[in-house]
């Protein structure tokens, strides 16, 4: 640190004064890195990355979300639709989560399998493990915010999980809550420490970083650097094969964003809360689902330790146990490479956490549960059992003298990526597998593909049916008269449109309220005053509001295509369906309140197509997608310009970095 | 010098030791200082004035027809009121009370064996159990039945399967008339 000099005086000013330069020098430059890290190595620098820009993205999201039960969802919708590049953010920042855990459980599952949590760096591996941790908690306190079903429940089930603390668990629950149950004080804190906990992620970055650059990095042969032939300064070296890292990772993550934004979602999340119903299924976020499985593997009481807290401890240690790891283990050599028994028992621990998050998040019935419970056993016998053993009896290979030549595999990455996948389809299975097959329309929706856009005839086909047909009993919030300028529609058009309804404002200067004809900038005019209005017109059952009916089902589109013709005018035999009530193929529980309404010729389309029923479907179902997803066109082809220019960018990247380790190869 | 040095000894100790216990003294006082400063804002955190102000509901029961339930909202919870079938409470006044998990006889659930009330929220973590409506399931026990993770109640609300750990509480309530029910 000392040596460092600079021909700029200002510069030597400053780090005399502030030695943030010889700092920089020190620890971003130089720094000595083993000369063979693989691309295994690349996932920390990936993760501090995403860690920038969640905290931006989240940044101005907050710039325009409202932490009130009675706002906090509308707000969200708000950023999706009318913020410049809201729906951006947002994707950016839901995803983006998704994204640093599965770059954080790559970074983990790295340690384990090359030993980086040995001595000397046990204390890097701690700080690693109370940024886990911390993630947990952020990623489960935003998941809070946007306030849908799932948001409410979620945070329900999470905070009760305290309760099963003996005594003091009823105090911790309402301390959490502010409150008799989860509410509007519980929605403020959470906010609160959503915002709080990524510095102080952020402040642990730091210290591991810190910690790294004492005990420096470990290595895929796990033996320690001897002296300068073994290592290479970390720029350009590292920076350069870290950028190219990036770039890749970007297009993995952007691809998300832009094609399938609501992948890791529920869509139940685009319910909005409702404390009296709890959704059929409830799950965690992926990321969670394998200490979930172990939670619900607890099923006898013991005394003294009902299955509740059996359960709740559990979870927990499951987690700590990790802070234990540099003790159980207790076989010298690090890399798995060189230990031919442990290497089998990593894989064998990789596919118990998957199978464990698989189990999480699907409904605990039946084989499950065993399935749940043997694996939960597994896992801790493999830190409390296996590991301690293996180090006694494993015969490890002959480590190499030295870190000899460098080991560079670019197919590691795309191997990587492909397992992480093949992990997470298990739980798009989880949510999708249930209810019948849904219908398919002939002719494929406009919008689907990489490509694909909404057909504006079908918009405003789908729009006619909606106005003439379904709006008679549901509303459609979110959406304003102006948003029809969207699908082709004239100023004066809407104009017109609006104004066939009154809607209610005030108060004048008399202080009365009064009814004016509804004007573009108003939203479509629900057909009833009120949910309870609603229900009591229509036989006690409130009709759903449509403005993300397609976002909020399990394969919306195709449900709501199948809904509308999945009637039967009489139930199969052996069914009976209530009175009042309409058998349906697609409902579940089929027996649904909405009479059929979509049949031939029920609309006579402007533009002279012939309504079928099944062309009435795919139109609403289209003006219904358009209705959830108003961003789609821009998405996708700003997708499209941005994986061009990702593409081009990380070529570039990568023949500059085999021109920079040219040498060293 | 030997006396001196000696006299010397106890009187340091003496100074070392008092210094010791002052230290551990201004620390002791320090650290109930920090506690008791920490407190207010912990407190905070906990329901706030009107969130306590316990609110009462009334609940018109008149046209709950025998079979029928209901779910009002009381304190942000959803509350149950099933008018119970004559099967119904003799299913739940059959039941050996030693074999059940949280052991409670039917009669001291419910004020008027005919009306059950009940704080519909499942008391493993929380979930909104079904059963209120026709269509729902209501569990082996006729009853209800917690989607989440699989929670039986009987006919009287009780524990009799899967993972929730006590009955579904009863709230404190009193038939004001033959037709109401204050909650609260
Ligand atoms: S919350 Fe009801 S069973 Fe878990």
């Amino acid at each position: 640190m000392s040596d460092f000099k600079s021909n700029n005086k200002v510069v030597n000013w400053i780090d005399s004064r502030l030695p943030i330069f010889s700092m920089m020098q020190h620890s971003a430059i130089d720094y000595p890195t083993p000369r063979n890290l693989n691309y295994w190595w690349n996932f920390g620098s990936l993760a501090a990355v995403m860690l920038i820009i969640m905290i931006l993205t989240g940044l101005f999201l907050a710039m325009n979300y409202s932490s009130h039960t009675s706002l906090a969802f509308d707000s969200v919708e708000r950023i999706m639709r009318d913020v410049n590049y809201g729906w951006l953010l947002r994707y950016l920042h839901a995803n983006g989560a998704s994204m640093f855990f599965i770059l954080v459980y790559i970074h983990i599952f790295r340690g384990l399998y090359y030993g980086s949590y040995k001595a000397p760096r046990e204390i890097l591996w701690f700080v690693g493990i109370a940024i886990y941790l911390a993630m947990m908690a952020t990623g489960f306190l935003g998941y809070v915010l946007p306030w849908g079903q799932m948001s409410f429940w979620g945070a329900t089930v999470i905070t009760n999980l305290f309760s099963a603390f003996p005594l003091v668990g009823e105090h911790i629950v309402t301390l959490l809550w502010g409150g008799f149950s989860v509410d509007n004080p519980t929605l403020n804190r959470f906010f609160a420490l959503h915002f709080l906990l990524p510095f102080v992620i952020l402040g642990l970055v730091v210290v591991h970083v810190w910690a790294l650059h004492t005990v420096k990095s470990n290595n895929p042969l796990g033996i320690d650097m001897k002296g300068p032939q073994d290592s290479i300064p970390f720029h350009p070296y590292y920076t350069i094969k870290d950028l190219f890292g990036i770039g890749l990772f970007l297009m993995f993550y952007l691809g998300f964003v832009f094609w399938a934004p609501n992948f890791f979602g529920e869509p139940d999340n685009y319910i909005p809360a409702n404390p009296m119903v709890t959704p059929p299924h409830i799950v965690p976020e992926w990321y969670y689902l394998p200490f979930y499985a172990i939670l619900r593997s607890f099923t006898f009481d013991l005394p003294f330790l009902p299955a509740k807290l059996q359960g709740v401890l559990a979870m927990f240690s499951a987690i700590l146990i990790l802070f234990a790891l540099p003790w159980l283990d207790t076989s010298k050599v690090r890399s798995a490479k060189f230990r031919p028994l442990y290497r089998q028992f990593f894989w064998l621990f990789f596919v118990n956490a998957m199978v464990l998050g698989y189990v999480g998040g699907m409904p605990a019935e039946g084989i499950l549960v065993r399935l749940g419970q043997f694996c939960t056993a597994y896992y801790f016998a493999h830190f409390l059992v296996i590991l301690p053993l293996l180090g006694k009896i494993e015969k490890p290979k002959a480590l190499p003298a030295s870190i000899s030549s460098p080991v560079v595999k670019a197919a590691a990455l795309g191997v990587m990526i492909l397992v992480g996948l093949a992990g997470f389809s298990g739980q798009a299975l989880a949510s999708g597998g249930q209810g019948p097959e849904l219908k398919k329309p002939a002719q494929p929706f406009s919008w689907e593909g990489v490509f694909g856009k909404h057909d504006k005839a079908t918009l405003k086909r789908g729009y006619q049916v909606f106005h003439d047909v379904c709006s008679a009993c549901h509303s459609m919030k979110l959406v304003a008269y102006r948003n029809l300028a969207d699908i082709g529609f004239t100023a004066d058009e809407i104009k017109a449109l609006a104004a066939e309804k009154e809607v209610t404002d005030g108060p004048n200067d008399e202080g009365a309220m009064f009814q004016r004809p509804a004007r573009a900038s108003d939203k479509f005019v629900p057909p009833f005053p009120n949910d309870k209005a609603a229900q009591a017109a229509n036989g006690g059952a409130l009709p759903p509001d449509l403005s993300l009916m397609n976002k909020a089902r399990v394969k919306g589109p195709y449900y709501v295509y199948s809904l509308m013709l999945g009637y039967e005018d009489a139930p199969p035999a052996g069914v009976t369906i209530p009175e009042g009530k309409m058998f349906n193929h697609y409902f579940p529980g089929n027996a649904i309140s909405m009479p059929m309404v979509v049949s031939d010729d029920i609309v006579t389309y402007a533009d002279g197509t012939k309504a079928t029923k099944e062309q009435i479907a795919y139109d609403v179902v289209t003006f219904l997608n358009w209705a959830a997803e108003p961003e789609l066109d821009a998405r996708k082809s700003m997708g499209a310009k941005v994986m061009v220019f990702l593409a081009l960018i990380t070529a570039m990247l990568y023949a500059l970095k085999r021109q920079i380790w040219k040498d060293v190869h | 010098m030997a006396d001196q040095a000696h006299n010397a000894q106890p009187s340091s100790v003496d100074g070392q030791t008092r210094r010791d216990f002052l230290l551990y003294a201004t620390s002791a006082v320090g650290a109930v200082g920090t506690g008791l400063a920490l407190w207010p804002f912990v407190h905070s955190m906990n329901p706030a004035a009107d969130t306590l102000a316990l609110s009462t509901t009334d609940v018109d029961i008149s046209t709950i027809q025998p079979g029928q339930s209901v779910t009002i909202v009381w304190r942000g919870k959803p509350v149950f009121v099933r008018r119970r079938l004559p099967e119904e409470i003799a299913d739940a006044g059959k039941v050996n009370i030693a074999e059940l998990r949280d052991p409670q006889a039917d009669a001291d659930r419910a004020k008027k064996a005919e009306w059950l009330i009940l704080i519909g929220v499942c008391t493993h973590l929380g979930c909104v159990p079904l059963g209120q409506k026709p269509a729902d399931p209501r569990g082996e026990f006729g009853g209800w039945f917690c989607p989440c993770h699989g929670s039986h109640y009987d006919t009287s609300g009780r524990i009799r399967k899967g993972p929730a750990p006590a009955n579904l509480p009863v709230p404190p309530y009193q038939f004001t008339s033959d037709t109401t029910v204050r909650i609260g």
